[in-house]
């Protein structure tokens, strides 16, 4: 912990003003002392030094985010409740720090039998149908798998920020950091035989489903050990035995497909659902409308998720869209529109939308999230917004900060175990791309495979059921 | 409609087929209206080199062509007493060989427009959906795209569907979906997600429907990796191409003809698949070889009949298959006769002669003695006027005469 320290923070005395400052009016406050009288000011401020300098060290965070900016006006709840909490016991985090570092190791919560309540930032919004409760139910397993699972997604899409500029991953490259609680909490809430697909901001979904670190970098470097066998690329990325459909190209083409997808899961009579993911780009498409009223006409299990980051490529919503209320564009089908930057709030939304697609038929859910990229590698992403814009989104909405703050708030973990975490993530991730980068690139005969499913030459017989037709080569 | 015909078939003497119910009508009409027409033609075609023998066209072509329907060419008898098999129409073939892939799977289903309750515009799937329920039978709304993709996304989870598109040239509108996602999800995804569709459909040019309904549209999708053409000319490939192209795993495009729904001919009781890639012998030969498909088949053979009166001896492939072509059998006979021509019904530009022409000459150039001749449409839309469309696709006395100047 004292190696991360910068060396500035210690010295600079700008910051220890500040903090001295701060600090006071937190002390007195909380003392009621009276420092008008000039001779205490000198009694205590030395002894005030080393107390601040002890605040420094338990809570300086590398990470640019987090300095005392947790200390300000809470945006959520969620952080009134972080902040509430911190301040109103001064002393109580402060013990917990001193002696998690310094006595025993409290290891973080993997508890799964102890509920907690958590409220959803904002209220859901309901279209034709009575929007779910703000109030879910969670363990502090499932926040702690929140917080892992998605510095890994947060962390791999990074890592392929970095390999696309040092050019091992070609072509179109779209990244979905920012967007990682729309596919976590789509996870926690359905099972792995429902099914997903996606356009082709995929990564993190196909994460989310099961691949490996190890397929994804494979497959965005084009080598054997990815995902497709690197004939794919970014935007193919596919997982059959766990029912990822895709990782498609062509914006809009996927939502029929996935209309087929609850199409044959209820011709089947299987009791899944299929999430049809597309953007707001997509949402002016004409397939889009075709393939709802079909859903809508045969009670198809097909919930569309419209992933509503707010610009198509390059051209905002408001600019594109005569009506950006995507939930409500279904008209006679229900919708729900749901912050996408909520892991909780869209694990409520999809379990909803669940349940009544099982029964009624499909259902759009909308997701306010935000991109942080670009649309794609190619796109710096500042040409048609702000960079205030972004950052802005980023210090108040960012997915993984929210869990870090309910974390912290239910005293689930200390701050050096999220680090850890993301430490871990990070090394797993560079081991993943080592390993991936070692992977061979197709074979050349791999050219010609699995273009036809089986080959040439169905067996056929003659009318008297003895003359085998020849096979062609 | 068949009134019209009627009266046709009144005017001019006709086969040897005895008596004339409506069904036999509507095909003897069928021959009698190409026969009519090839004699317009002829009169009109006055740089034609026809002698006197234009005459018998008229009158044998119509016995001969029924020669031409049955596969087994040694079968001259076109007398239907006593043989084994059964009599149908080919919608009648296409439907059987659909119903007995549904029994036989439960996964194949079939949605297109109008498919179920109406029993299919050309009546291909009447009294399914009455059988195996609405699911089964589908009925979409007029939503090609999305309803082909629809498909696409049944399969991916594994279901066998086939899709029907009431034209051909409907499916211009799922061509993103039958390019993009039918034929390239199982390279894409490294061999995870197969597809087995079948998107079928008549097409070519029909009785003055119009440009916009008599499409052909081999050549838009010939280049499409992962795909397989088949197009059927008679009841008896029909069946069993429909059924080789459901029981296959690759999506398989099944391209049917408008005007050839009315074809009859006796098919066997037995159950028979037939193989996709492979070509057809219509009538084995020495002179040269003509390569051809679908309703051109019938073009071929009318034409044929005066060659042989001529003294030439064609042989006729219906190549079936338009994607992969059967390389093999037309091989084989080019290696025999050394001479080639084409007859299709598609466009001159890009269209499937202009592939399988270059596809022969790379593979079969030393064993041609002429450069290779292909018969195609003109390069224009379909006109509604029917002199207009007449001229538009290839007529028997254009085969005669490049079969001539291929053989001088």
């Amino acid at each position: 912990m004292w190696k991360h320290l910068p060396l500035w923070k210690l010295l600079s005395t700008v910051e220890l003003s500040t903090s001295i400052t701060k600090s006071k009016a937190i002390f007195s406050s909380a003392l009621n002392f009276d420092y008008s009288k000039p001779h205490y000011i000198k009694f205590f401020s030395s002894g005030l030094y080393f107390i601040i300098l002890f605040l420094f060290l338990f809570f300086s965070d590398p990470s640019p985010n987090l300095t005392f900016q947790s200390l300000q006006q809470p945006k959520t709840t969620t952080d009134a409740m972080a902040l509430a909490r911190r301040s109103s016991g001064l002393l109580k985090p402060l013990s917990t720090a001193s002696s998690s570092s310094l006595l025993q190791r409290r290891p973080f919560s993997t508890d799964d039998t102890t509920t907690i309540t958590v409220e959803t930032s904002v209220p859901f919004t309901g279209h034709n149908c009575d929007p779910p409760s703000r109030s879910v139910d969670t363990t502090p397993k499932e926040l702690m798998t929140f917080f892992t699972d998605m510095a890994f997604m947060r962390r791999m899409e990074i890592a392929a920020d970095s390999l696309y500029k040092s050019k091992l991953i070609r072509g179109f490259c779209h990244l979905y950091d920012g967007q990682e609680a729309v596919s976590i909490g789509m996870e926690a809430a359905i099972t792995k035989k429902d099914c997903i697909i996606t356009a082709y901001r995929d990564h993190c979904i196909f994460l989310g489903r099961g691949g490996t670190l190890l397929e994804s970098f494979a497959e965005l470097m084009g080598r054997q050990a990815g995902c497709s066998r690197g004939k794919g690329g970014s935007m193919h990325f596919y997982k059959k035995d766990a029912c990822f459909f895709g990782g498609h190209g062509i914006v809009g083409a996927q939502v029929p497909l996935g209309c087929g997808l609850a199409f044959a899961q209820k011709y089947r009579k299987e009791d899944h659902v299929t999430f049809t993911m597309y953007g707001d780009g997509a949402a002016n498409q004409g397939q889009l409308f075709e393939a709802l009223n079909m859903a809508a006409l045969w009670d198809l299990p097909a919930i569309l998720v419209c992933e509503n980051n707010h610009y198509g490529m390059g051209t905002a919503e408001w600019r594109a869209a005569k009506s950006p209320a995507y939930y409500k564009r279904g008209d006679y089908v229900p919708g729900l529109k749901v912050d996408g930057m909520d892991a909780f709030a869209v694990k409520q939304a999809c379990k909803f939308a669940k349940e009544h697609a099982l029964k009624n038929g499909p259902i759009i859910l909308e997701m306010d999230t935000y991109r942080y990229h670009g649309h794609s590698m190619s796109d710096p992403g500042s040409t048609y917004r702000t960079r205030d814009e972004i950052s802005g989104v980023r210090q108040e909405r960012d997915p993984i900060e929210r869990i870090r703050k309910l974390i912290f708030a239910h005293d689930l973990a200390t701050e050096k175990e999220l680090k850890d975490i993301e430490k871990q993530a990070r090394k797993e991730v560079d081991e993943a791309i080592a390993q991936a980068k070692e992977s061979p690139m197709p074979d050349e005969s791999e050219l010609f495979t699995n273009v036809y499913r089986k080959g040439y030459g169905v067996e056929s017989f003659g009318t008297d059921r003895k003359e085998l037709r020849a096979t062609l080569p | 409609m068949a009134s019209i015909f009627q009266g046709f078939g009144a005017a001019t003497s006709l086969s040897s087929s005895a008596s004339f119910d409506t069904k036999k009508l509507q095909f003897s009409s069928l021959r009698s209206l190409s026969g009519k027409r090839a004699s317009c033609v002829v009169v009109r075609s006055g740089g034609v080199k026809m002698d006197s023998d234009s005459n018998r066209i008229g009158g044998r072509g119509d016995q001969l062509v029924t020669n031409a329907v049955a596969t087994k060419v040694d079968n001259p008898a076109a007398s239907t007493a006593s043989k084994p098999g059964h009599e149908l129409l080919l919608f009648e073939a296409l439907r059987e060989g659909l119903e007995e892939e549904m029994e036989r799977d439960a996964r194949v289903c079939v949605m297109g427009e109008d498919v179920g309750h109406y029993g299919g515009s050309y009546k291909v799937t009447k009294g399914l959906a009455p059988k195996y329920g609405d699911l089964r039978v589908l009925d979409t709304p007029i939503a090609e795209n999305s309803f082909t993709g629809m498909g696409i996304g049944a399969a991916m989870m594994g279901l066998r569907p086939i899709i029907e598109g009431m034209n051909m040239g409907f499916l211009l509108l799922a061509f993103n979906q039958i390019s993009n996602n039918c034929g390239m999800l199982h390279y894409t995804s490294g061999g995870q997600f197969k597809i087995p569709v079948v998107i079928r459909g008549p097409g070519g040019v029909g009785r003055q429907l119009g440009a916009e309904h008599s499409q052909r549209l081999e050549s838009y999708f010939q280049s499409i990796p992962g795909i397989q053409m088949v197009a059927c000319s008679t009841p008896y490939n029909a069946k069993g191409l429909m059924k080789a192209a459901i029981r296959s795993d690759n999506p398989v495009i099944l391209f049917e003809h408008v005007l050839l729904y009315n074809l009859k001919e006796r098919i066997p009781d037995e159950e028979y698949v037939l193989n996709l890639e492979e070509a057809e012998m219509v009538r084995p030969g020495e002179h040269v070889t003509i390569l051809t498909y679908s309703r051109m088949r019938y073009h071929v053979m009318q034409a044929a009949k005066t060659l042989v009166n001529k003294g030439y001896d064609p042989e006729v492939i219906d190549i079936r298959s338009l994607k992969p072509f059967d390389l093999y059998t037309i091989g084989n006979s080019i290696k025999k006769t050394h001479r080639v021509l084409i007859v299709e019904e598609c466009m001159r530009t890009g269209g499937i002669g202009a592939s399988l022409t270059a596809a022969i000459t790379e593979n079969f150039h030393d064993y041609l003695d002429a450069p290779i001749m292909c018969l195609s449409s003109q390069d224009v839309p379909t006109p509604y006027a029917g002199t207009l469309e007449e001229w538009t696709v290839v007529q028997p006395p254009q085969i005669v005469a490049a079969v001539e100047q291929l053989c001088r």
